[in-house]
């Protein structure tokens, strides 16, 4: 019998502006890398919050600075956070990053550095941050519609058996899902390098498709071509891809685009971190093709689960929205199955259809939206990598 | 399932000149059953090479400037003469990008 998704709920937070979460974290969030002490500080001493240190924030500008700004507000903002404490150097940006996560209703409180020092501005964020966890860990959760949830993918270490068994898997998904309502997100922009042309077919409109075109081209023009130093065989497919048996950018592009499934439709292509304004549907989004950056990205415009095919084995997590690990390789599954919470491996002794397999990811999906921790969220990876576009001044 | 009815060579497509080895272990000389994921179709190969799980094999002859073929799509140039039931990777195939 076909998957039914109109009536499955999960049981998730309802944020102030209407948006699902499946987890509730009080976030400690530095606006710059010099604020990294102070957020880790008020973390340590406050049970339930999470701070999540990085790596950039100052002497940035133009597109470089809005996309900086754009990733940190979009990840204080996403539903998985109930509350946020905001930590800068100094006020100015530090209330730019406030302000935005504001709109969407939630609690923030925004401390800065300059004056005050670093013990000051962890004693009176710490008080914040206190107040913060009593009121989020007293909010309660109720049944949403599963396709009210934002699912985002991407896949890493990819191999051959990718191709064959978990990327179609998220495939099988988002043709069940997006139907329904469901909110999904594909990206990886060199990744579609030999797939362009059925990425293209694939969106909704023909403004989609040449908005995507656009987004791909000018990668290949103003990145790939004035920086490369041969043909990037070192490094798209990467070692590991190449390891498990993957020969060319072509081949890995083709079994990339095996998750979008075989009847979604892209409504449009997104920015990096640029949260989808078109509704329900399918997204694009320009993204490397670097697990941690790339999810780092996702969770910034909005996405609160990630499902993620390996072949080879990538660990990655995220320090807000768990990481679901899809893998059909035994090999894999053999010597490295804590990361793995999907086994697929099924479909390559033709013991599981691929339909079976997009079934056990909704499972999986609505488990870890009732609460389920991930293989990533259990064995602590909290990877959060910005992305950046060129040297800051 | 029995053992003798699991595949050890998966294809995506009929049009495909190269498949992928599913199993561990793989050796030369292996009599392969080899199935086509588009429609349940099976056929029989002989693996040349000891071929590690996830790599490909030639289902056909190629020789220098031969285009491989997977997903029903161009995957890139063959760069070295390969025999079919042989080790396609990059010691014989190259992309034809960048």
């Amino acid at each position: 019998m076909a998957f039914d998704a109109s009536n499955v709920t999960v049981n998730a937070w309802r944020r102030e502006n209407g948006r699902v979460g499946v987890r509730n974290h009080v976030l400690i969030l530095p606006v710059d890398d010099i604020s990294n002490a102070a957020a880790e500080g008020v973390s340590r001493l406050i049970q339930g919050t999470i701070a999540i240190p990085h790596s950039y924030g100052r002497l940035q500008f133009g597109e470089d600075l809005e996309l900086h700004f754009r990733t940190i507000i979009g990840t204080g903002a996403n539903p998985n956070v109930a509350a946020v404490v905001v930590i800068g150097i100094e006020p100015g940006w530090t209330k730019i990053i406030a302000d935005g996560i504001r709109k969407t209703g939630k609690p923030v409180a925004e401390f800065s550095i300059e004056q005050n020092g670093d013990l000051e501005t962890i004693r009176a964020a710490s008080w914040k941050a206190k107040e913060f966890v009593h009121w989020a860990t007293e909010l309660q959760k109720e049944p949403c519609p599963l396709t009210d949830l934002w699912v985002s993918t991407k896949c890493g270490e990819s191999d051959t058996t990718t191709g064959l068994s978990s990327c179609p898997t998220v495939g099988n998904m988002y043709d069940k899902l997006i139907p329904h309502g469901l909110t999904g997100c594909f990206g990886e922009t060199s990744e579609i390098t030999g797939a362009e042309h059925i990425c293209k077919s694939r969106a909704a409109t023909p403004e989609a498709g040449e908005k995507f075109m656009k987004i791909f081209q000018a990668y290949q023009d103003e990145v790939i071509e004035p920086n490369k130093t041969s043909d990037l065989s070192d490094s798209q497919p990467t070692k590991g891809n190449i390891l498990g048996g993957l020969t060319t950018i072509e081949e890995k592009a083709l079994g990339n685009l095996e998750k979008i499934g075989r009847t979604s439709t892209y409504i449009d292509a997104l920015g990096p971190a640029e949260a989808p304004e078109q509704g329900p549907g399918l997204y694009f989004m320009d993204t490397s093709s670097a697990a941690a950056e790339c999810v780092t990205l996702m969770a910034a415009a909005g996405y609160v689960i990630h499902t993620f095919p390996t072949g080879q084995g990538n660990v990655v997590g995220h320090p807000i929205v768990p990481v679901i690990k899809i893998s059909g390789n035994p090999r894999t599954l053999r010597t490295m199955s804590e990361h793995i919470d999907v086994d697929v491996t099924g479909v390559l002794t033709r013991e599981m259809t691929i339909d079976q397999a997009g079934d056990a990811l909704i499972e999986m999906i609505t488990r870890t939206a009732n609460g389920r921790n991930t293989a990533a969220e259990t064995l602590g990876h909290r990877e959060f990598s910005m992305t950046k576009l060129y040297r800051s001044a | 399932m029995t053992s003798s009815s699991v595949p050890q060579l998966l294809v995506h497509d009929r049009k495909d000149n190269c498949g992928v080895v599913v199993v561990e272990g793989l050796t030369a000389g292996t009599d392969m059953l080899c199935v086509v994921t588009e429609d349940n179709s099976e056929f029989r190969l002989t693996a040349k090479d000891d071929i590690p799980i996830g790599h490909k094999v030639a289902l056909d002859d190629l020789k220098v400037g031969d285009t491989a073929t997977k997903y029903g799509e161009d995957i890139g140039k063959i760069v070295a003469p390969v025999a079919k039931g042989g080790h396609l990777h990059t010691q014989n195939l190259k992309t034809k990008r960048w």
